[in-house]
């Protein structure tokens, strides 16, 4: 057993030793450790290295607030896990922790240069310094700031765990199951509600886990915490939570808790989750999360060994492990004196209490007193020494002159230090609860709720014991739906402690040579925040930011008040006017996993394919996403690259024929008695006039007159319409519309149905498509004259009930075939097979682009951006100008709007006949411009055109039908493009082929 | 996450539904003045407190519907009719 750990008592096991690694090194401890009292019954103190200065760096604390012991610990590659507090990792048979922040070792590791260099970075620096020359910074600058900032290194392998997630209901949430909490948990389920209980501990009892004096109903603190978790396991209606932390409270009571389910384990099974998130819905919340001690802001207090007092208390009660073989106490409050008399009582020296109140009295003074302890009063600090482990302290009296009296140096190998307790208000806030600055307590307490909640106990103020269980047992009963039974009484003795705590720097820190730390894990001094101050930062908020105080993962669990305090003192300012910075979520920090829970993989995104997608996949297809679905891009054949297999597809569509999935093409049924009155105030065409059985190209646009989607819409009875929207717009289409229909214009009656998972959309184009369906469409006359071009009529097709619309989105003449979704393969392979003879080509979305390219047919979303006008993209032909409304018109009226500089879609042709611009490229009037350029526009896609045997570009270009003619060039890589401004219509100007 | 009552499918949560911004925009007849017609596209008061404001249960009902939430506490005060006016 190590000289460190006691002979008996706590809550370890003795009789299960761990064994463990720290920087590679052995160690052991017992069941029931964490991480960082495994490491003190060891005598390890030093466990890292301080973000900026690189100093040593220890133990602070016990628990979540840590802001110091930051660990990685490590299963195996893709299992690292970094910047975990010491303080919360629960201990198992062959742990592998590392420290952080150190190179190349904990001991000696070179960054501490930066400690002795400190006077050259002082708060601001990085804003400050990093000025000039500005060509330093992607050079020299970012990438040496990037190696020295963070803590900590993320494993690159991806997360081979898995994550669950849960929802919940429940009357009460408890949150932190201390003594407030579980008083709370008790009363509410004695009134019959279903309550939740958790705690981010492996065990619940909070403060009570560590407290050897208490006696609640005449028992010990432990013996009534076994009671109550057993009351509270054995109740039908209550579920308790361990290794619980409640880390978000969102509106109307919706907490987040992530529960770790075997990060504790030396061995977790395979298939078992790691983390499981639960969202609760609670009907009433209390919130008995506690107060953490604060330290003292007084210079060397960062050492290895400088610790809180009540850590030290609970490593020697809870893990039976004395932090240190000759310790000094510096109090502000009387709860401290109650670690030194437990650690004295454990035959640890306590070589002195230095007190900074005026005078001491009360209980546990005396009683440290009467141990024969020496007390010195009115105390400051001075300084502390040690290298890698605190060895002295100087201790001084401040007299009425402002100066140290008395001044003495006492070796130790501990520092407790005990500043008073800083209410855990962090949940309170998030849900928007209203702080108040309570003179008494010297802390900010909750006031009003936002939400059904409320605190109770040391959260709030009632740090005494028997207060605190008094406020939870009313919290409990008050929260519960009914009250029905007789309220539950509980009566709890503990040795009384007033302690309003001190603030703030210690008298004569600010004198001192050595850095007197405020924000231990940003490595934040009283000095960082006087220049802060001397800068004229005046709210904390703005401190905040300029200093990095409380900015660190801790979110400045120990450090705000004091930080706060001493600003308020710089400027001369009462505290709650300087502010206070605002909590936000996480508590502690979540795992990503714990959010993405299942969400991952093939589960994180929905997949659409269509009814032939298997067909194509097992054709050779190669898919691109388009929005949620999959298409198919090109069908190469053996040895094709893209480029071959696209430039075959398009000779043979404008050649023989071919065979196009287009089922992806959103599609809504809009019927009723006001189907024609409806579009006609939605898209800006006219919908009267057009006949039954007739189909024409719609453009929707938004009220500020910019196009939002577009798509050809059939007219199939005088009172329905079959509308057609963009793959990817069909939802906010239908959205849109909806919107008008109920909000707009209810006094019309029409229904609103997508269709588009109900329709496979076959499309058959080119010249021989007309041949090709002959065989396979009964019912209805093929001709041009019976069925011209943008006209629809129902058929049998292939033997099944569908529609047949003649329309094109190539140029040539093109049938798209629809038919019920379970018949799409069928049709497709029927089609295909009554292909053959023409010389059917499957082709994919890539060919399609090129044939729509090449006839100057816009994609929404490519060509136009959401600053483009239906006459900006040259569909001023299509506006239904006798209308005496649509959505968009009277934005289309401004003047603005019919500018002739606006940017108008053009072709582009580069007068070297081969080279291929990039889309995207920027369009410029002269050549060989230095930045910053006048461009005058920009290509929105560009093609290689197999037909025309010339690359080919489509380009938005400002005042460009106006250009014609004119040469622009295009800036690319290699150098200025010169091109040449056409027509949008590359091909089949006249449109003969589409009417054929 | 907020609760919304949906008048027609009862209390849900927030996800299940889609935000419509301010309710009760009067869309400007076409003689509207330029001035008149950018205010209704693009000016939108940002208050802090109560606010009417459109909401469809996009995932449930489909329907719109106006409620009076509190920008600050997220407090929804009132549920009422996507057709109904009130007197202001």
């Amino acid at each position: 057993m190590s000289r460190w750990r006691t002979a008996s008592g706590g809550r370890i096991d003795r009789t299960r030793a761990l064994a463990f690694r720290f920087d590679g090194v052995r160690y052991e401890g017992l069941a029931g450790d964490t991480l960082a009292s495994a490491l003190l019954a060891n005598g390890v103190h030093l466990v890292g290295r301080s973000f900026k200065y690189h100093r040593p760096r220890g133990i602070v604390t016990a628990g979540a607030e840590e802001p110091s012991a930051l660990v990685a610990v490590r299963r195996d590659g893709a299992r690292e896990t970094p910047n975990l507090r010491a303080t919360q990792v629960e201990l198992y048979e062959g742990l592998d922790a590392l420290s952080q922040n150190r190179w190349p070792s904990l001991a000696r590791d070179v960054g501490r240069i930066n400690d002795w260099l400190s006077p050259l970075f002082p708060a601001g620096f990085y804003y400050k310094t990093f000025m000039w020359p500005k060509s330093a910074w992607k050079s020299v600058y970012e990438p040496v700031i990037r190696r020295a900032a963070g803590l900590g290194v993320a494993p690159t392998e991806p997360d081979p765990d898995r994550y669950a997630q849960c929802y919940a209901h429940c009357d009460v949430l408890v949150v932190g199951a201390g003594p407030a909490g579980l008083a709370a948990a008790l009363a509410a389920a004695d009134q019959g509600a279903r309550v939740m209980i958790c705690d981010e501990q492996s065990e619940f009892g909070g403060s009570l886990l560590a407290d050897r004096h208490a006696t609640i109903d005449g028992a010990s603190a432990a013996a009534w915490v076994a009671r109550a978790v057993a009351d509270l396991a054995a109740h039908p209606r209550v579920v308790c939570l361990t290794r619980t932390t409640a880390f978000g409270y969102f509106p109307h009571n919706l907490i987040g808790l992530a529960e770790r389910l075997t990060d504790h384990l030396d061995a977790p099974a395979p298939q078992a989750a790691r983390e499981r998130l639960w969202q609760v819905r609670a009907r009433s919340v209390v919130l008995a999360t506690g107060a953490v001690e604060r330290p003292l802001v007084f210079p060397g207090n960062d050492r290895p060994g400088v610790m809180l007092a009540g850590a030290a208390r609970t490593y020697l009660n809870r893990y039976g492990v004395r932090v240190g073989d000759r310790v000094v106490l510096v109090t502000a409050t009387d709860a401290g004196y109650q670690a030194a008399i437990d650690l004295r009582d454990a035959g640890v020296a306590v070589v002195g209490i230095a007190d900074l109140r005026p005078t001491v009295s009360g209980e546990l003074p005396a009683a440290a007193r009467a141990a024969g302890i020496e007390v010195t009063e009115s105390a400051t600090v001075l300084g502390t020494s040690g290298n890698r482990r605190v060895a002295g302290i100087t201790i001084a009296r401040t007299t009425s002159a402002g100066t140290g009296g008395d001044r003495r140096t006492l070796a130790c190998d501990a520092v407790l230090m005990s500043g008073g307790f800083t209410p855990s208000v962090h949940l309170f806030s998030q849900s928007r609860g209203k702080l108040r600055w309570s003179d008494d307590h010297q802390a900010f307490l909750p006031d009003r709720s936002a939400e059904r909640e409320r605190s109770a106990g040391a959260c709030r103020g009632a740090t005494d014991l028997a207060a605190a269980i008094a406020d939870g047992l009313e919290a409990g009963a008050e929260s519960a739906p009914t009250r029905t039974a007789a309220a539950r009484r509980i009566t709890a003795r503990s040795p009384r402690s007033a302690d309003r705590g001190y603030l703030g720097a210690v008298p004569l820190a600010s004198d001192a040579s050595q850095k007197s730390f405020v924000d231990w894990q940003h490595d934040v001094t009283i000095k960082d925040l006087a220049i802060a101050t001397r800068e004229g930062f005046r709210s904390i908020e703005h401190v905040k930011r300029f200093t990095t105080m409380g900015m660190a993962t801790d979110q400045g669990k120990t450090s705000n008040l004091n930080a706060l305090a001493i600003v308020a003192r710089a400027i001369d300012a009462p505290i709650p006017s300087v502010g206070l910075t605002t909590f936000r979520m996480p508590y502690t920090p979540t795992t990503f996993g714990a959010f993405a829970g299942p969400s991952r993989g093939d589960l994180f995104d929905p997949v659409r394919r269509t009814p032939i997608h298997a067909w194509a996949a097992a054709a050779g297809a190669v898919f691109e996403d388009v929005g949620m679905w999959k298409r198919a891009r090109y069908f190469p054949e053996r040895g094709e690259d893209m480029h071959a297999a696209v430039a075959r597809e398009c000779r043979a569509v404008r050649s023989a024929c071919g065979l196009f999935d287009a089922s992806t093409l959103g599609k809504i049924e809009v019927v009723g008695p006001g189907a024609a009155e409806f579009l006609e105030r939605l898209y800006v065409n006219s919908w009267a006039n057009l006949g039954v059985g007739r189909c024409r190209y719609g453009i929707l646009c938004r009220e500020d007159g910019f196009i939002y989607d577009d798509g050809v819409i059939a007219r199939l009875a005088a009172d329905r319409f079959h509308v057609t929207t963009t793959t990817g717009g069909a939802p906010r289409v239908l959205a849109m519309m909806e919107d008008y229909r109920q909000t707009e214009w209810p006094d019309l009656e029409v229904w609103l149905t997508s269709t588009t998972e109900q329709w496979a959309v076959i499309a058959v184009q080119g010249p021989d498509a007309r041949e090709v369906l002959r065989g396979c469409v009964e019912g209805i006359d093929l001709d041009a004259a019976a069925l011209p071009h943008m006209s629809v009529a129902a058929a049998r097709i292939c033997g099944i009930e569908g529609l047949v619309m003649r329309v094109s989105f190539s140029g040539e003449l093109g049938y798209e075939l629809n038919v019920p979704a379970d018949h799409g393969l069928g049709v497709w392979k029927a089609v295909h097979a009554a292909g053959a003879a023409h010389g059917i080509t499957c082709y994919g979305t890539e060919t399609m682009h090129v044939l729509r390219a090449e006839k100057g047919y816009i994609i929404v979303g490519q060509d136009t951006d959401g600053t483009v006008t239906p006459d900006d993209a040259g569909l001023s032909w299509a506006v239904g100008r006798k209308k005496p409304d649509f959505v968009g018109r009277r934005s289309l009226q401004r003047q603005s709007m019919q500018a002739p500089d606006r940017k108008q879609l053009v072709g582009l042709r580069p007068r070297d006949g081969r080279t291929l611009l990039d889309e995207g490229a920027q369009v410029a009037e002269r050549p060989d411009q230095r930045p910053p350029m006048r461009l005058v526009g920009h290509v929105t896609s560009s093609y290689q055109s197999a037909v025309l045997g010339v690359p080919i570009a489509l380009a938005m270009v400002a005042g460009g039908r106006a250009r014609l003619g004119q040469t622009l060039y295009i800036p690319m890589p290699g150098g200025d493009v010169e091109v040449e401004v056409v027509s949008p219509v590359f091909y089949d100007p006249k449109g003969e082929r589409i009417n054929a | 996450m907020m609760k919304i009552p949906c008048p027609h499918c009862g209390v849900r949560d927030e996800n299940e539904f889609q935000c419509g911004g301010t309710a009760h925009l009067a869309r400007p007849a076409l003689d509207a003045s330029d001035r008149e017609w950018g205010e209704y596209l693009y000016f939108r008061d940002n208050p802090k407190g109560s606010h009417r404001e459109r909401w469809r249960h996009a995932y449930g009902c489909g329907r719109w519907f106006n409620v009076v939430r509190d920008t600050l506490t997220h407090e929804i005060s009132a549920v009422y009719p996507i057709t109904e006016t009130p007197a202001r």
